[in-house]
């Protein structure tokens, strides 16, 4: 039982370490600022909730897990809003959306 | 094992995320890239307080930051709304 939790968390480590990876590659090579928001906010938060779940599958008492699940449910109401903010600021100030007939 | 794998695993993405926050075309992206590390760097304390044994302490060190990097990336959201009108 204590080997099937464990090979479970790592499954969840691994895949989270996935996510952070897609996420990141999308930051790079996306061509607008718009585009680029999509890739980190989606990628970003489920890795980040994937890794610190894996984390509490494998905590040694109750609280440390408790506190995890609370860093979990903070970081999914926290980073969609600030992606909001940043969203609103960037097109109350004029940046233009990527179209595809410019091939840039 | 596992745990000082997948953190040096983070901080190598995390560095590669620095490119955009230095050559971005605008002050947004280099916004963007800061939350995405701050966001890396709560789950990379997280894991070096699994590795060197000292649970309970790393993760109040990873709520705290996480809320700091939700507060700076607001305040600053805000500030460059009203001053780029």
């Amino acid at each position: 039982m204590n080997q099937f939790i464990d090979i479970i968390a790592m499954i969840f480590l691994i895949g989270g370490a996935f996510f952070f990876l897609v996420g990141t590659i999308g930051l790079l090579r996306f061509p607008d600022f718009f585009t680029r928001m999509h890739a980190t906010g989606k990628g970003d938060t489920l890795g980040a909730g994937m890794v610190l779940f894996g984390l509490a599958l494998q905590a040694s008492d109750l609280l440390t897990a408790i506190k995890l699940i609370l860093i979990v449910i903070f970081i999914f109401i926290a980073n969609p809003t600030a992606t909001h903010v940043i969203s609103k600021a960037a097109y109350k100030s004029g940046v233009s959306p990527w179209k595809k007939e410019d091939k840039n | 094992m596992i745990y000082i794998s997948v953190s040096i695993f983070l901080i190598v993405t995390s560095a590669l995320c620095l490119y955009r926050g230095i050559f971005g075309p605008t002050v947004f992206d280099r916004v963007l890239a800061i939350n995405v590390i701050g966001t890396k760097t709560t789950v990379i304390i997280a894991l070096i307080g699994y590795y060197f044994s000292q649970v309970s302490l790393f993760v109040d060190i990873a709520i705290v930051y996480a809320m700091l990097n939700f507060i700076m990336t607001l305040v600053i959201g805000n500030y460059l709304e009203k001053e780029m009108r």
